[in-house]
């Protein structure tokens, strides 16, 4: 009796807390954990939806960013793109609501993954300056322009349209969103503008116009009029789910059969695999799928994992090409040489995915520091949490020093080089939901340093070809710089005359030069 | 103070060699013997590996050579001016003395300690010095505890009166006296976790037994002492590493001697040590599949490498080891043990494997 009173006290004060609340005691999570790092997560948010919308209606995307500081720490963010424009309808749920897209359930290569970016921007904006978001948004010149003022009611995950108005606006077609924030604008290798530079370099396609807070104007224009190509949407691959996704697809499937089910909702489901997942789940490919118990789900699930079945189709990614790469690259960093490389698309945990990475050398690279890493995935930068990255492993792992690179250890190399890796996929798996680094899978792994390795060996050449020649020259006039230092230490060591030493030494350089200059640096 | 000026009296030879090369106009040079697995020798006598006497000529006047050379040189100096001041540096500080950037360049004489620690390698081997000769001593690594008692630089010290931490070893343990020696058998570990999850348990008061552990590779002041108390009192050494060819290799150095160190295997090695585990039979006979972790790439180059060492080609049951690793493709750590209980290893495994005589040679 007393047992059923505490648990009654206990349901009153049970209560479900909303996604938006969860996300305000949790933003770290979605990477709003500090000032700076917020800023470039607004920008982010706001310049990946753009990117996605323009390729969507397939119009070459060109997008003005601009941050103005309205005092120490406050900043507004407003991004104006070209795009598809949102529906009347629409704009409060896209804006005003966490967790509501249409990317979520479909197999894509797109760059948000989850619907809770730019809503979670709304949201940061609310909670560290009280403001409303401002959004003007355009379908076509023959439809009026809207403009919304929003904000969350974070008890109810639902948007609180604070002004809704028929505006003149200048443009055809387009979004722009304003955003005000409390943040810190910080140069360097995570600052907005480096994102917004590593995207115009994946994105060559795309147009970027951007002002910083210091009232900077950078221009990265397009260099092709090629568009990516189209991703199409592809069904699960049954090696990619999990056993409660399974169960939903049960409990939602319209199919009268299991064959039928796993035919229309899986890919590469053929007759003949169909029977031979059956057969050993031990099942009678004809009965409704609906009236599977528990026991014969979890049945189907592991026959799933284990029946050979070909690997999903690739059609659904839409890398840059190597060519691309290379002149996104070749735009935006000066160096005197480019290589890029595109791998075959390969599979993980039943998920199809590409690699792609290019290396720059030499030019204005800074010579003696350690090489400049920069990760993408789905051509959207990522900056923060190098250490725990996928990418890095590979990079770490790759024997640098046969390519003419320095490296000690299982480190970054060290050079006046850039290495870019990308991974296009139709769900990348990321460490976390700040969504900075990819997880450790040993095929990605694999096939990063494959891409790796393809771009090093013509590295290696080109080091051979050009460098070599001009180092060895440099190794040369080291030795004018080494015979004192040598002559004081033998000096040291035998009591002999430094002058001596040294002039003795100065001679016999003199006669050693022309063996020298055709020597390769024979080894010990 | 004899030894002191022979010490001196080598590195000074060695540069006065050089001045002369300079002054009959010829190309500077230092013979150097070569350390590594090409002038390594298995004597199948004493069953420890031997340096060959394959050298190779470092010279000045030669763009791959010249920096090492100048190091050489260099460090000559540095050690020669300890000896003779009578103080004792660390590798560490070699480094440093040794470090500066060469004026009107932006290179380092020596960038990284490794590249210090490699010339006095060479020098030990140039003048014939051990590098405590040369007044270079490595930092102390590894803790040891047991019913032991010394004597060291004037101080008695009783290894199983020093609570948590135990002794902790220093690298030059030529001049320590045992006055008193009570256990049974010794058993070094790679882990100084495990070690001290064993002295917590005071496992070696329980079995009467001596144990050590390094963090890692196993350094010369540990070797010398585990060879120093199997010379003296004759007791059995046992190895204990994870199952992967890094622990392999560390118990291959124990027992034979390494191949940087080759010439010093003399002082070194101590051929009867066993190795207690981790075998791929305690990963079968304790269930530690569950705990696996991958082979990588350098895992399986290792591995491949220490099959073919001389001294294991013909080991029928490392090979089974090594082969058995590669079919498993993962390794296994010591830790593992600890998912059977935290003191499953002192209570069970490790008194089950000496009970039984369960040891690899």
């Amino acid at each position: 009796m007393k047992e059923v009173l505490i648990a009654e006290t206990l349901a009153k004060e049970q209560k479900s807390i909303s996604i938006s609340e969860f996300f305000l005691k949790n933003r770290h999570l979605l990477g709003f954990d500090n000032p700076t790092r917020a800023l470039m997560m607004v920008v982010k948010e706001a310049v990946d939806n753009s990117l996605d919308a323009c390729t969507e209606i397939k119009v070459l995307p060109e997008i003005k960013v601009e941050i103005n500081q309205i005092n120490e720490n406050r900043f507004t963010i407003i991004v104006e793109d070209n795009g598809p424009g949102i529906v009347k309808q629409q704009i409060p749920n896209i804006f005003g609501k966490l967790l509501y897209g249409s990317k979520f359930h479909r197999l894509r290569q797109s760059r948000g993954q989850q619907g809770i970016g730019i809503s979670a921007a709304v949201l940061y904006s609310q909670l560290t300056t009280g403001k409303s978001t401002k959004i003007y948004s355009r379908i076509g010149s023959k439809k009026p322009a809207h403009y919304f003022e929003l904000q969350i009611d974070t008890k109810k995950n639902e948007p609180n349209v604070i002004k809704d108005n028929e505006i003149e606006w200048d443009k055809d077609q387009g979004t722009k969103v304003e955003i005000e924030i409390e943040g810190r604008y910080l140069k360097g290798k995570q600052s907005v503008d480096e994102y917004i530079k590593q995207t115009a370099i994946v994105n060559p396609h795309a147009t970027f116009i951007y002002t910083n807070p210091e009232k900077e104007k950078y221009e990265y224009l397009r260099v092709t009029d090629q568009l990516p190509h189209e991703a199409k949407e592809i069904k699960p691959h049954p090696y990619g789910i999990e056993i409660g996704q399974l169960m939903k697809m049960i409990q939602d499937t319209r199919a009268n059969t299991i064959q039928g089910f796993l035919k229309s909702e899986f890919s590469r489901i053929s007759d003949l695999v169909s029977k031979e997942i059956c057969d050993k789940a031990k099942l009678n490919q004809n009965e409704k799928p609906k009236k599977l118990g528990h026991k014969e789900i979890e049945l189907l699930f592991n026959s799933l994992q284990e029946v050979k079945i070909m690997a999903p189709p690739s059609d659904c990614l839409s890398p840059i090409t190597s060519e691309l790469l290379e002149k996104g690259l070749r735009k935006e960093i000066s160096a005197d040489f480019y290589v890029a490389t595109t791998r075959s698309p390969s599979v993980y945990r039943g998920m199809p995915f590409v690699i792609e990475t290019a290396i720059a050398y030499g030019g204005e690279l800074e010579k003696e520091s350690q090489v400049r890493l920069m990760r993408f995935a789905n051509r959207v930068p990522l900056l923060y949490q190098q250490g725990a990255c996928a990418i890095t492993e590979a990079v770490s792992e790759t024997s640098w020093k046969s390519y003419g690179l320095q490296q000690s250890g299982g480190n970054i190399p060290n050079g006046p080089v850039i290495i870019l890796v990308h991974i296009s996929s139709v769900w990348v798996p990321f460490t976390n939901e700040a969504k900075e680094a990819i997880a450790h899978y040993d095929e990605i792994i694999k096939e990063i340093k494959l891409g790796l390795q393809e771009c090093g060996r013509k590295l290696n050449v080109y080091i051979n070809k050009n460098i070599k020649s001009k180092e060895q020259k440099e190794k040369i006039s080291l030795f004018e710089k080494y015979i004192p230092e040598l002559a004081s230490s033998l000096s040291n060591l035998t009591g002999s005359n430094k002058m001596e030493v040294e002039e003795n030494l100065r001679k016999l350089l003199k006669k050693e030069l022309p063996a020298l200059e055709v020597e390769n640096g024979a080894k010990e | 103070m004899v030894q002191k000026n022979k010490s001196a009296e080598k590195l000074k030879e060695l540069g006065e060699k050089v001045v002369k090369d300079i002054s009959k106009n010829k190309n500077p040079n230092i013979i150097v013997p070569i350390r590594a697995l090409s002038n390594v020798i298995f004597n199948e006598r004493t069953r420890t590996l031997e340096l060959g006497d394959k050298t190779s000529t470092r010279y000045f006047f030669n763009i791959a050579h010249a920096k090492k050379f100048v190091q050489t040189i260099e460090i000559a100096s540095i050690s020669k001016d300890l000896i003779l001041e009578d103080k004792h540096a660390s590798l560490r500080d070699v480094f440093y003395m040794a470090k500066r950037t060469i004026p009107g360049t932006n290179v380092d004489l020596v960038y990284e300690q490794s590249e210090s620690d490699d010339i006095i390698e060479d020098l030990e081997l140039i003048t014939g010095n051990s590098r405590e000769q040369l007044y270079i001593n490595a930092n102390k690594n590894g803790s040891i505890v047991g019913k032991v008692t010394i004597e060291d630089a004037g101080d008695t010290i009783r290894w199983d009166k020093l609570g948590s931490g135990g002794w902790s070893i220093p690298s030059n343990v030529e001049n320590i006296k045992f006055k008193k020696v009570d256990a049974k058998y010794i058993i070094y570990m790679e882990k100084a976790a495990v070690w001290e999850r064993l002295n917590e348990d005071k496992f070696w008061d329980k079995q009467n037994c001596i144990i050590i552990s390094s963090q890692g590779q196993t350094t010369r002041g540990i070797r010398r002492l585990l060879q120093r108390l199997y010379e003296e009192f004759k007791l059995p050494i046992y190895v204990l590493t994870d199952f992967d060819a890094y622990g392999f290799y560390i118990y291959s150095v124990i027992k034979y001697g390494s191949i940087n160190l080759a010439h010093a295997s003399e002082r070194l090695a101590i051929p009867s040590v066993k190795f207690l585990g981790i075998t791929s039979n305690d990963i079968e006979k304790y269930g530690l599949k569950k705990h696996f972790i991958k082979l990588k790439d350098h895992d399986i180059s290792r591995l491949k490498q220490l099959s073919e060492y001389e001294w294991f080609k013909d080991n029928k049951s490392w090979q089974k080891e090594f082969k058995t690793m590669k079919q498993y493709g993962s390794k296994a750590e010591i830790q593992a043990l600890s998912s059977r209980g935290i003191s499953f290893i002192s209570d069970t495994y490790l008194p089950e494997k000496i009970k039984n005589k369960d040891f690899l040679e």
